[in-house]
């Protein structure tokens, strides 16, 4: 076991952690953050993408142990004050979410992509995206959220 | 897309139908509030981990399960000899046949592994990681068998000449279902109409393969079963938890009053959740005997190789017109892949196809075979459209196929060949009643939305100057049948069960309203749905709202949610709840209101005495139902109501899609210019939810014609078996589309409406396939076989044959040209 020091969501937390606990393990199993899904096995799905010290990670591709010391955001300490981020509130706006279950990654991805790119053509979202699969929405309204986010109403 | 959000007085409601709205179930699934049944844990919970048979085919001879049974923290280890008849036999709900071939099921194999990835024993143990680590202890002793893996070589096996997938069944055939329109007075022979067309007309003979698909929701099955209650209680990840109640009582002999089966946020389904599968069993039977709470989530892996797959076909298609292209008949020899088992209604699901090969054509004489064949590869099932999507590739195929024949635009031929706005309700030859539709009118918007003329004209023109980069136009005017199902007709087909909704409205003395479906909703947005329709009925707020739903005991009946039916079933079972719910109101507010029964008028949620402006809202008179404290004689205190309602008929949604794809002549590449569809759905409950169910439906749809395929080697490993090798689309792969649509009213729903969730995907697939062919056939290609991935695209330009795709005629025909013969025939 190796303990660990780290900051997710706002709060400061401290753990006794297997080796290969995975960071997305961590954030369900250990501080019940459910918020954060697993969607595959290959890193192919980003479902459980947060951020690591402000920049996305798939956190099924991360060792907890590899966020010792380290700020981590998941979807659920994106909204403050009760207001919603604006890009949470784009997807909802938009319409960019049926099922829900590649949302918390996408969302995760798409604030990533607009500090990266604050003002992305569709083709560079999508690109942007690549790394994040929907099944339910083709994209289309996911596409149309982020240029949304961004201020550019396609 | 905007919302206008106008206030509301008491008499000017906005109305909720045709309206925007945004999602109520979104505010949850943005912030990570969710109940993913994964998420659930219960004090004591154990952990299962799957043993899975590597092989496809192998009888097992042994299985030392003691390394595993002492390792830490593991609480014990069962094979399926051990459980024995204690884990019964999984359901088939739809035998096709009398005679069907359906081997029994046990949900851990016993003595032979029937595909690669069927569970051979199951480790218990304190958490999930140490249930996997203890699962790699497991020591099977395998003796390999012949596996049966290709289709058309099972077909074709017996006894003598093998592989068979159950050797003991003596064949890999299950069950052969044949429609014939001369046998059920639909219309004529077909093999005269065949016969008289080979002598001066156009016989177009066909084979098309429905590659095998994995329907691929985001969140992997997982099920938790709690038995420390006086009912066993069962969170799962399904799409049908009423039929799944009623077949683990069924099966396993509990009292179904002993069973709750609960259906908390489900990430997709797609058809692939409606199974019953043999980890729900195995997870009930386990928590009962260990009396502890289980858990057991799949990992990607697993769910690709063990949950269902779809499609899987082999289809012969003869189709005879006369010169002119008048379509005369169609014949259809189908060979259905059920994988090792026959699945819940895996037999039935190329069956639903049946009814739809004839699609919105009027063709006289139709004949359509199907034989299901056992091999072993995981089991076949519903995935989004079953049935449906297979028969109108198939057909609108064979449209663009007959067009070029004849020389004039896909279109016109099957204007020529389509039943007219004029001459419904139409009976098929496949012995369904279309009750409305307009195919001119979705087809010329839908024209105009892509730009045709130019586009053709485009095409010509990149033809002319030899362009290596040529222009493809697809077509799909697609109709289906949804909204499953009016009950008579499924128990004429032997389905297991009926095709009813159920829903009941419970007024809340505050005035609010919970609305219980039988439905379950895994990402179609039934919350907001279903609460614009209440609020539309019952004149209160949309907010004012709640709808329950997935959970056996608060929804107490359902049939549960696929085949689009959600909407037109569901919804007229609302419609029935809250019409009974205003009857129920009347003799209150009457007593209320001092006047007669007779004099109560209901509008906008107020009862009111007719000619005068006395009244009451509905709230009111459910607070005064409430309290109870006066109310009249003979009549219940209480505003609620129940219906139940058995559907009519099927409804028939349709539209035309027009796809534009530019092909690479010298690489093979296809890349997707445009897609727009025009789709005709009846009334729209709420047009920013349907066009997000159309546009994930076309990307389905488009993923079987460019991209997916579940594919296994000679031995029956499934190759596919990870992201990395399943194509599952992403946004850099697909494009925008333009979406709109054409409105012909459902005659036998209240509202009007008609079914969404499949549509796209049934009708996206023919449009991308017939717009790859478009623009290579002037170089003598007439097929690509699905996926249309480059390399055969490439191969089939420099002359290596389709793909495998075989037999197609070999002698394509020459190309049309549009200039002369657009609106020549009709």
């Amino acid at each position: 076991m190796t303990k660990i020091e780290l900051t997710v969501d706002g709060a400061r937390v401290s753990d006794e952690v297997e080796p290969r606990m995975l960071l997305v393990q961590y954030l369900r199993e250990k501080l019940g953050k459910t918020g954060t899904v697993v969607g595959c096995d290959t890193s192919n799905c980003g479902a459980c993408t947060v951020h690591l010290d402000g920049r996305s990670v798939k956190s099924c591709n991360v060792l907890a142990v590899q966020a010792d010391g380290a700020e981590v955001t998941t979807v659920e300490g994106l909204a403050q004050d009760g207001e919603l981020h604006k890009v949470q509130e784009a997807f909802r706006e938009c319409h960019g979410l049926q099922c829900g279950f590649c949302t918390p990654g996408m969302i995760m991805q798409t604030i990533d992509l607009l500090n990266e790119n604050p003002d992305p053509t569709e083709d560079e979202v999508r690109h942007g995206l690549e790394g994040n699969l929907c099944r339910c929405t083709g994209y289309h309204n996911i596409v149309k959220s982020v240029l949304h986010a961004a201020g550019v109403e396609s | 897309m905007t919302t206008t959000e106008v206030s509301t007085s008491s008499n000017t409601k906005t109305p909720e139908i045709g309206r925007d709205r945004r999602r109520k179930e979104d505010q949850r699934l943005i912030t990570g509030r969710t109940q993913w049944t994964d998420n659930i844990t219960l004090p004591g919970m154990l952990h299962l981990a799957m043993v899975r048979s590597p092989f496809a085919h192998a009888t097992i001879t042994n299985i030392d399960t003691s390394a595993a049974k002492t390792a830490t923290n593991v609480v014990t280890v069962v094979t399926g000899a051990e459980l024995g008849e204690e884990q019964g036999s999984l359901p088939n709900a739809w035998p096709i046949t009398p005679d069907q071939k359906a081997p029994a099921h046990p949900p851990v194999a016993i003595d032979r592994a029937t595909f690669a990835g069927e569970i051979v024993a199951v480790v218990v143990a304190r958490s999930a990681a140490e249930a996997r680590d203890a699962a790699e202890l497991v020591d099977v002793d395998y003796d390999e068998l012949p596996a049966a893996v290709d289709l058309k070589e099972a077909l074709a096996a017996d006894a003598d000449h093998g592989p068979l997938a159950h050797p003991d069944l003596g064949t890999n055939k299950s069950a052969l279902w044949i429609f014939d329109s001369a046998e059920a007075g639909t219309g004529g022979d077909v093999d005269e109409a065949i016969d008289k067309a080979r002598n001066g007309g156009i016989v177009i003979e066909r084979e098309y393969r429905q590659q095998r698909l994995i329907p691929a929701f985001m969140e992997p099955r997982s099920v938790v079963v709690d038995p420390t209650g006086e009912q066993v209680t069962m969170w799962s990840a399904t799409q049908v938890p009423h039929i799944l109640r009623f077949l683990l009582a069924a099966v396993l002999g509990i009292p179904e009053s002993k069973l709750r089966v609960i259906a908390p946020d489900v990430g997709g389904g797609f058809g692939g959740k409606l199974q019953t599968t043999p980890e729900e069993f195995i997870a009930m039977v386990l928590a009962r005997r260990l009396t502890k709470p289980v858990k057991y989530t799949e990992t990607r892996s697993e769910s690709l190789m063990a949950a269902h797959h779809g499609r899987d076909q082999w289809q012969k298609l003869t189709l005879a017109a006369d010169e002119a292209g008048n379509v005369t008949g169609l014949k259809v020899e189908l060979t259905a892949d059920l994988g090792s088992h026959v699945a819940l209604i895996g037999g039935g699901v190329p069956v639903l196809g049946a009814f739809m090969y004839n699609s919105i054509y009027k063709f006289p004489a139709y004949q359509f075979n199907c034989q299901t064949v056992l091999t072993n590869k995981a089991w076949t099932d519903a995935y989004r459209g079953a049935g449906r999507p297979e028969a109108t590739y198939a057909i609108e195929r064979l449209m663009d196929e007959l067009a070029a024949e004849v020389g004039v635009d896909p279109l016109v031929i099957r204007k020529q060949n389509w039943i007219n706005a004029d001459e419904f309700p139409f009976t098929s030859v496949a012995g369904l009643e279309y009750d409305s539709g307009d195919y001119d009118a979705a087809t010329e918007r839908a024209k105009e939305m892509l730009g045709y003329d130019d586009l053709r004209a485009e095409q010509k023109q990149r033809r002319e100057a030899g362009d290596p980069v040529q222009l493809g136009i697809g077509v799909s005017t697609f109709t289906e049948m949804c909204g499953l199902a009016p009950s008579r007709v499924l128990g004429s087909l032997d389905y297991g069960a009926g095709g009813w909704e159920h829903a009941s409205v419970r007024m809340l003395p505050t005035g609010k309203v919970e609305l219980v479906t039988g439905v379950t909703a895994h990402g179609q947005g039934h919350h907001t749905a279903f609460s614009q329709i209440v609020a539309d009925r019952l004149g209160v707020d949309f907010e004012d709202v709640e709808v329950l739903h997935g959970d056996t005991a608060i929804a107490s009946k359902g049939m549960d949610t696929y085949g689009s039916r959600s909407l037109v079933v569901g919804g007229e079972a609302i419609i029935k709840a809250t019409d009974k719910v205003i009857e129920k109101a009347k003799p209150i507010a009457a007593h209320l209101l001092e006047a007669s029964v007779d004099d109560i008028e209901f509008e906008a949620g107020r009862f009111s005495v007719r000619g005068t402006d006395q009244g009451m809202a509905i709230g009111e008179i459910a607070l005064a139902a409430f309290a109870a404290h006066d109310y009249p004689e003979g009549i219940e205190p209480n505003l609620n109501s129940e219906a139940t309602y058995d559907p009519v008929n099927f409804n028939f949604p349709h539209g035309t899609h027009l796809c534009a794809v530019e092909v690479d002549t010298e690489t093979g590449a296809i890349k997707m210019r445009k897609y727009v569809c025009c789709d005709d759905i009846g009334t729209i409950i709420n047009p920013m939810i349907v066009a997000g169910q159309v546009h994930g439906g076309l990307v389905q749809g488009i993923a079987q014609a460019l991209w997916e395929e579940a594919v296994y080697d000679d031995a029956g490993t499934l190759v596919s078996g990870s992201f990395v090798d399943y194509l599952l689309p992403t946004a850099a792969d697909t494009i925008s589309f333009e979406t709109d649509h054409t409105t012909s009213p459902s005659l036998t729903n209240t509202l009007g409406t008609k079914g969404v969730g499949e549509a796209g995907t049934i009708a996206s697939t023919p449009a991308v396939v017939n717009a790859v062919v478009d623009a290579i056939r002037h170089l003598g290609i007439n097929d690509i076989q699905m996926p249309c991935t480059p390399e055969r695209v490439w191969k089939a330009i420099n002359g290596a044959g389709a793909g495998g795709a075989e037999p197609t005629v070999p002698d394509a025909a020459p190309h049309f040209d549009h200039d002369s013969n657009q609106g020549a025939r009709q």
